[in-house]
C-alpha cells in the first residue's frame, strides 16, 4: 500500500501522544477554526521554579498531518523550559516527523502555533504580559509569515506573494501576487483573515490578488 | 497488488469489466484503421460501420437518433462543448446569459466560469438542504437573452437527483437550450430524450465499469453547437480528432451490461450503509435526499472529525473512499455542493462519499459500518469540537 506520509507521521497518527484536556492548565490555547478545516488546543502545565513544561496535552480537529504535529509537538515540548518550547517550529516538528508533505505546511504549523499561544496564555496570566501595542505593517508581515503557500510549503512572505500591505484606519490591506482564480486563492485569503483579524485594533482585512 | 481492498469510490472511477475489454480488443489487434469515408479501403469502411454501430447503441440508450450522438474523450470535455459550443453559437445571435447551479461538477461550473471571463454573464441558481435547483428562482432567472440552463441529473458527491423534467419543459416554454451533466446516471437512472425535451445530455464510460478517456454528448437535432477545437471534420464536425472506436467500444459494452438489477443491488448498498450508520453512529448526518438520489450513492457527516483523517485510517483498514474535506482536495477548498446545500465547512470537512459499483457486496458495506464506527470513535477522542453533544448521546 502506498500513503502520502511517513512512516513515524502514520505512527503519529495511528497513536498519537498526550492526547486530552489538563484540568488546571496553566497556559491553554487554541488555534485554527472548524472553518480553516484544522484546529489544535493545546494545554500545559508550568514547573514555576524551572520555568519548565512539566506535563502538556492537546486535541486535535483535523487531517493526519494535524494529528501527528500535535502528538509530536507535545513530546518535543515536554520538560524543556519555556524559552526551550518557544524555539520548536514547524522544521522541528516536520524534521522530527521524518518529513512533511509541503502541501500539508498549512494544516501542521497550527500544531506549532498552539504550543507558542499556550506558552505565551502562560506569560499572560502571570504578569508577564506586555501591554497593548497598535498594530503596525510589520507585525502583519510577521503573521504573514505564518501563512503557508501550498505551492511550496514555504510561508507566504518568504516566497515572495505579499506584494504590498497598507495599514490605515484599522484596516489592513494585503496585496498577494497571485491570480483571482488560481487554485489556491481562496485557502490562501482564508488563511490571512484568520491571521489578521484577531489583531484588537483591526477592523477588516481586504485581500486582493494582483496578478 | 491491490487484493482484498475494498473499493467504494465508483463515482470517481470504476474498474473495468472484462467483457468490456473483450469488446475493445478487436478494434486494438484485428481492425485499428481510421473510420474513412464509404470511399476508401476495406478496413476504414469497416471501421467506420463499427463506429456507426456503437454510436446507434448508445444513442439509442437515451431514446436519441445516431446523428444526435458525439463522441468525445469524457464528460469534461462533453460539458465544455456543450457549454462553449452553444455560447460561441448563440453568443452573437441572441444574448450572452448563462444559468447554472452551484452545485454543478467542475466540467460545468468551471466552463461557464471560463465564459463569464468572456463577457458572458451567468447565474448560479441555489439548492435546497437536499440539494434540488429553486425552480422559482430557476423561472425568474430566465430572460430573453438567456442562451442555455446548465443542470445536471444527479449530483457527484450528495447524488441527488434533480427533476430534470420540470427544468426542461421550463426552458422549452421559454425557447432555452437545455444542458444536463448525466456522467452518474446514465443507464442508472432513466432519461429519455424523447420524453424529455432536454437538448444536450453529458454521459461517459468510467462510471459504469467501461474504459477512462471516452464519453459522449447527446445533441438534439437543429441545436446550436459551435466547433471550437480545431481539427478534422470527424463526429459531425463538431469534435474534430481520430475516433476512439476501442473506447467507443468499450463504451457501448458498457452500456448494454448495466442492468436494472443490478442498479437494485447497488441500491441496496446504498440503503443498508445509510441506515446503519445513522442509526448506529451518533452525531452523523446525511447529505443529498434520503431517497430521490443516485443508487449507488451515500454521503454522510461524521460531526467532530475531518474526513481525511477517517479516509487515512480506512485506506489503512483496506477501504478506499472520498470525502469533501479541504484537505483531500487538490485546491484545499472544501466541498462547494456540501456548502450549497447550507452545510457549513465543519459540515463538508466530515463528510464522506461512500459510491458503489458491480464488484461490491453487502457484506463489504456491512464490514465497513464497524470499522467506521471505531475509526469514527477514536477521533472523537481526540477532537476538541463537540465534547457536550457527545456526552448527551452517550
Amino acid at each position: 500500500m502506498k500513503f502520502p506520509y511517513s512512516d513515524i507521521v502514520l505512527e503519529h497518527f495511528r497513536h498519537p501522544r498526550n492526547v486530552g484536556q489538563i484540568e488546571d492548565a496553566d497556559g491553554k490555547a487554541t488555534e485554527g477554526s472548524p472553518s480553516c478545516g484544522d484546529m489544535v488546543s493545546v494545554y500545559i502545565k508550568v514547573d514555576p521554579d524551572k520555568k519548565t513544561i512539566s506535563d502538556i496535552k492537546f486535541e486535535s480537529y483535523g487531517c493526519a498531518s494535524n494529528i501527528a504535529t500535535g502528538s509530536i509537538i507535545t513530546e518535543l515540548a515536554k520538560g524543556k523550559t519555556l524559552d526551550e518550547a518557544k524555539k520548536i517550529n514547524w522544521k522541528t516538528a516536520s524534521d522530527a516527523l521524518g518529513g512533511l508533505p509541503k502541501i500539508k505546511a498549512h494544516c501542521s504549523v497550527l500544531a506549532v502555533e498552539g504550543l507558542r499561544s499556550a506558552i505565551q496564555n502562560y506569560e499572560e496570566r502571570h504578569g508577564l504580559v506586555r501591554e497593548k501595542k497598535p498594530t503596525t505593517e510589520e507585525e502583519i508581515h510577521k503573521r504573514l509569515r505564518k501563512v503557508m503557500n501550498p505551492l511550496s510549503g514555504l510561508d507566504i512572505e518568504r516566497t515572495n506573494l505579499v506584494k504590498v500591505v497598507q495599514l490605515k484606519d484599522g484596516t489592513a490591506h494585503v496585496m498577494i501576487d497571485l491570480p483571482p482564480d488560481h487554485q489556491f486563492s481562496n485557502s490562501i485569503k482564508e488563511e490571512i483573515k484568520e491571521k489578521i483579524e484577531p489583531l484588537w485594533d483591526i477592523k477588516e482585512v481586504i485581500v486582493e490578488f494582483i496578478t | 497488488m491491490f487484493a482484498n481492498r475494498i473499493y467504494f469510490d465508483n463515482s470517481a472511477a470504476t474498474r473495468l469489466d472484462e467483457r468490456v475489454l473483450d469488446a475493445m480488443k478487436p478494434y486494438f489487434f484485428e481492425n485499428y484503421a481510421v473510420a474513412t469515408s464509404e470511399f476508401a479501403y476495406s478496413e476504414g469502411i469497416s471501421a467506420r460501420e463499427a463506429l456507426d454501430d456503437l454510436r446507434s447503441v448508445l444513442a439509442t440508450s437515451l431514446g436519441a437518433n445516431s446523428d444526435e450522438f458525439i463522441f468525445t474523450s469524457g464528460n469534461t470535455e462533453s460539458s465544455n462543448i456543450a457549454l462553449k459550443g452553444v455560447a460561441l453559437a448563440l453568443g452573437k445571435k441572441k444574448g450572452t446569459h448563462i444559468i447554472t447551479s452551484k452545485i454543478e461538477d467542475f466540467p460545468v461550473l468551471h466552463s461557464a466560469r471560463g465564459l463569464e471571463k468572456r463577457g458572458f454573464q451567468v447565474t448560479y441558481l441555489k439548492v435546497d438542504s437536499n440539494g434540488f435547483v429553486d425552480l422559482d428562482q430557476l423561472r425568474d432567472a430566465l430572460t430573453d437573452k438567456t442562451i442555455l440552463v446548465s443542470i445536471q441529473h444527479a449530483n457527484q458527491e450528495i447524488g441527488t437527483i434533480q427533476d430534470i423534467e420540470t427544468i426542461a419543459h421550463i426552458c422549452k416554454e421559454k425557447d432555452v437550450l437545455y444542458h444536463t451533466d448525466a456522467t452518474h446516471t446514465f443507464t442508472r437512472v432513466p432519461l429519455d430524450v424523447s420524453n424529455i425535451p432536454v437538448d444536450l445530455v453529458t454521459v461517459s464510460a468510467h462510471t459504469i465499469h467501461g474504459p477512462k478517456g471516452i464519453g459522449g454528448l447527446y445533441i438534439r437535432k437543429g441545436t446550436s453547437v459551435t466547433k471550437w477545437m480545431d481539427g478534422g471534420f470527424q463526429e459531425f464536425d463538431i469534435r474534430p480528432g481520430l475516433e476512439n472506436i476501442p473506447g467507443a467500444a468499450g463504451f457501448a459494452k458498457a452500456a448494454d451490461l448495466v442492468t436494472s438489477e443490478e442498479t437494485l443491488r447497488l441500491q441496496a448498498m446504498r440503503d443498508r450503509i445509510i441506515d446503519r450508520v445513522l442509526t448506529e453512529i451518533p452525531n452523523t448526518t446525511l447529505n443529498g435526499h434520503r431517497h430521490k438520489r443516485l443508487p449507488q450513492n451515500a454521503n454522510i457527516t461524521f460531526h467532530f472529525v475531518e474526513g481525511e483523517s477517517i479516509t487515512l485510517h480506512l485506506d489503512m483498514h483496506g477501504y478506499a473512499v472520498s470525502t469533501g474535506s479541504a484537505c483531500f482536495s487538490r485546491s484545499l477548498e472544501s466541498s462547494h455542493v456540501i456548502m450549497g446545500i447550507g452545510g457549513d465547512h465543519e459540515r463538508a470537512h466530515g463528510s464522506i462519499r461512500f459510491t458503489f459499483g458491480r464488484y461490491n457486496t453487502i457484506n463489504e458495506v456491512d464490514d465497513i459500518v464497524g470499522t467506521l464506527g471505531e475509526i469514527v470513535k477514536e477521533l472523537r477522542k481526540i477532537s476538541p469540537l463537540g465534547k457536550e453533544k457527545m456526552e448527551e448521546s452517550k
